[in-house]
């Protein structure tokens, strides 16, 4: 059967199971849109090609499934390249397609020409300038497989606008042809013994579990190694809701707005059973002097996260899931668990000491940004979708939500992408039609990727935004309150600049001001009753409030302030030196 | 040299990009290659790239894993300076007036070097040795005036020893 490079591009997709995509036409992807016309995958139409990179980010967290965006030559390909990295720094299912000009053009400068391959290589998995429109069925079933196998990531397909008119015979490849690929999925027998060794004898255990978790499917795994050893689990930024935060043996999030608890039992622990986690800065604080009592078993489906920056004393390459079950079933041939009350007294008592906690609101005045998400949890059922963008907002959001679920939780760790939440809380509702998905944004953030509730109200993708309007930018507000003697350089936005209820009803959204305590509960009552377009809030919040618990950039985690000037962690240094008779090694 | 750099064969698919992509590797890493050779193996799907590194400044294991990563890469194997045959290649233009060229053309002669292209006030030269071979002849040639000069990346071959390779594979190693 001859087929276009353009009716094989889309027939490819389907075959790979692509139900929806997120894109935005232009020149030289014109011919890979006629097709799309009588294709059964739905296209989202986006206002800016950023967006479509996100949505399809958003879609691909919640689903486990890659998402796809489409978008033509030049700017809009360097406008995706900001989702790529995003997606590569958080191990994100995502296919790309980008157009090129026609390959007689290649390297003359045409017009809406760049390097897309060149400029995406370091920041996707893999990429590809498809130059034969017969490879089209083979590349685009190696671009799947090559994202969501082993550690996922963005993959990108470039296509000149020639291989795309052109013919092909049409074929649909049995199987991929990677010799260079082959990731290691199942750990290494005797280093799981080992690590069921080390953990059996351990003390002061901490399971420390990243967003692996969540990519390996693997949160039910976690759970059955979590009650078989009583063992207290960490779950970082991107792991929240791979573990219940209902959980009696689940301490939060650790790191720079980590709570002290979680903190600080790794600090102390002399145990760190790291999963599908890779030890990121935010998370260590001062390298030297993280977890300094702890040995280390690390596993990770890539084997390059292992002593990248710690030497761990187990190293364990493999899909978390299986190593997980593995290791379950070691541990229970291992046989009784070391005594660890003293363990876990000890973390229940910081738990008592150091709660997260904020000033309450004085009478009439400001809301408080962390008693907003406190309602919006308490008004949500517990499998609600939050997205967040990146800042304040966004560790608020993962300090005070409760997780009970994975996949719940949806935001930019890695890159730190300000405008992420809308876009990626879109694709995440297409994804889950079925849920209900919040987005909690600051107002710096909101600017910059609103437009995208456009494409939500004309595609009808009921998502809600609570934008936590403190007229700031708001973490770097606090950085220069705190670090450089309250100079606000360049930080200041404005309450009513724009106006976000005119602007968000302009974009075809309801939208709502919240002022007062009072009006909170109703106003996300009355959001949350509305199905048939977008909403927004616009919460005028404190804009003096800060995030604690803070572990200032490139500090040590023992110097964590749970308030401003009160660092419990260094005490507790001081008052165990040697500290922990009997345990350890 | 040895002991103070590592050398990493890479066996690769012969696809465009490819060495982009390896090279873009060290850069975006803040590894800093020494040399580098590419060439194309027995089997045409396949290129070799040999990689010399300061072995101060690369840590050798995370680059190794770091270079597994790219789909592109089929093989990787370092080289011990002490099991490896390393060779490179030199190419020099030298002044050599009638006063001076039979001193070069000794000089050569001592190297074990080829004469290539002799014109009326110069020649050029080739020799193709061990990398610490090529640093001599090249400081000896410069008491002549060298007018060009060229030399390739090292490539390396693992020493042959009772019929064994002493190629040290560091794929999937770890720890």
């Amino acid at each position: 059967m001859k087929l276009t490079g353009a009716q094989a591009l889309i027939k490819s997709l389907e075959m790979e199971g692509v139900d929806v995509m997120f894109g935005l036409p232009g020149g030289c992807i014109l011919p890979a849109y006629d097709p799309l016309l009588d294709s059964t995958i739905r296209h989202i139409l986006v206002r800016h090609e950023q967006g479509a990179g996100h949505m399809a980010e958003g879609y691909a967290h919640v689903t486990g499934r890659p998402g796809v965006a489409m978008v033509t030559s030049g700017p809009a390909a360097t406008n995706l390249v900001t989702p790529l990295a995003d997606a590569y720094m958080d191990s994100i299912p995502m296919v790309a397609i980008t157009g090129q000009v026609g390959r007689p053009m290649i390297g003359t400068d045409g017009f809406q020409e760049v390097d897309t391959v060149g400029i995406t290589r370091p920041i996707t998995k893999h990429n590809e300038l498809i130059m034969d429109p017969q490879e089209i069925p083979q590349l685009v079933r190696e671009a799947f497989h090559i994202a969501t196998t082993g550690r996922p990531g963005p993959v990108l397909l470039d296509l000149p606008k020639d291989v795309l008119t052109s013919e092909m015979d049409w074929y649909w490849p049995d199987s991929v042809d990677l010799p260079g690929y082959h990731p290691t999925l199942k750990g290494h027998p005797r280093m799981i013994k080992e690590a069921a060794r080390l953990i059996t004898e351990s003390r002061r255990p901490v399971l420390y579990v990243g967003g692996g978790i969540l990519k390996a499917r693997a949160a039910e795994a976690l759970r059955a190694l979590a009650d078989l050893t009583g063992i207290p689990v960490v779950t970082t930024l991107m792991a929240r809701g791979a573990f219940p935060d209902s959980h009696p043996l689940c301490l939060g999030m650790p790191g720079m707005h980590g709570n002290f608890t979680a903190v600080t039992a790794m600090q102390h622990a002399d145990l760190l059973i790291a999963l599908g986690t890779r030890f990121d800065d935010r998370v260590t604080g001062r390298v030297g002097t993280f977890a300094p009592d702890a040995q280390i078993i690390h596993v990770d489906v890539d084997p390059a996260e292992l002593g990248k920056i710690r030497r761990p004393d187990v190293p364990i390459v493999g899909d978390c899931k299986s190593v997980i079950e593995d290791l379950v079933a070691a541990v229970q041939a291992a046989g009784t668990q070391a005594d660890r009350h003293e363990w876990m007294a000890r973390l229940r008592q910081w738990q008592e000491q150091y709660p997260l906690t904020y000033e309450e609101p004085e009478d009439g005045g400001p809301l408080k940004p962390q008693y907003v998400i406190e309602a919006l949890r308490d008004a949500c059922p517990p499998d609600t979708i939050l997205a967040s963008g990146v800042g304040q907002h966004q560790m608020w959001a993962s300090q005070y939500w409760k997780f009970d679920h994975p996949y719940t939780w949806v935001n930019s760790g890695g890159l730190g992408t300000m405008g992420f939440a809308v876009p990626a809380a879109i694709g995440a509702k297409v994804g889950r039609p079925d849920k209900l998905v919040w987005a909690v944004d600051g107002d710096g953030c909101f600017q910059m990727t609103a437009q995208e509730l456009v494409t939500a109200s004309s595609e009808r993708i009921p998502v809600k935004i609570a934008i936590l309007n403190n007229a700031y930018l708001g973490m770097v507000r606090q950085w220069q309150e705190m670090f450089y003697d309250e100079r606000y350089s360049e930080v200041y936005l404005s309450p009513d600049l724009p106006d976000y209820v005119k602007w968000a009803e302009a974009m075809g959204c309801a939208a709502f001001r919240v002022e007062t305590t009072e009006d909170v509960v109703p106003t996300i009552e009355k959001a949350n009753s509305i199905d048939d377009r977008p909403v927004v809030i616009d919460f005028r919040t404190d804009s003096s409030e800060k995030v604690f618990p803070m572990v200032a950039a490139g500090a040590s985690n023992d110097d964590v302030l749970t308030a401003p000037g009160v660092q419990p962690g260094l005490e507790l240094r001081r008052s165990l030196p040697g500290g922990y008779g009997g345990g350890g090694h | 040299m040895a002991g103070t750099h590592h050398t990493l064969t890479v066996l690769v698919e012969n696809k465009s990009g490819v060495l982009a992509r390896v090279a873009g590797l060290f850069s975006r890493r803040g590894y800093n290659i020494e040399s580098l050779a590419v060439a194309p193996t027995d089997d045409e799907r396949f290129s070799r790239i040999t990689i010399v590194l300061d072995a101060e400044s690369a840590p050798i294991e995370q680059i190794t894993k770091q270079l597994f990563k790219l789909i592109n890469v089929i093989k990787i194997s370092e080289l011990e300076p002490a099991g490896a045959v390393e060779r490179e290649l030199l190419l020099a233009t030298v002044r050599a007036d009638p006063g001076t060229r039979s001193q070069v053309i000794e000089l050569v002669g001592v190297f074990e070097g080829k004469i290539v292209d002799v014109g009326s006030d110069g020649l050029t030269v080739m020799l193709a040795g061990q990398p610490t071979k090529l640093d001599d002849f090249e400081d000896l040639l410069r008491a002549y005036g060298i007018v060009d000069i060229q030399r390739t990346g090292r490539v390396a071959l693992a020493r042959l020893e009772r019929n064994t390779p002493r190629l040290r594979s560091v794929k999937g190693k770890v720890g």
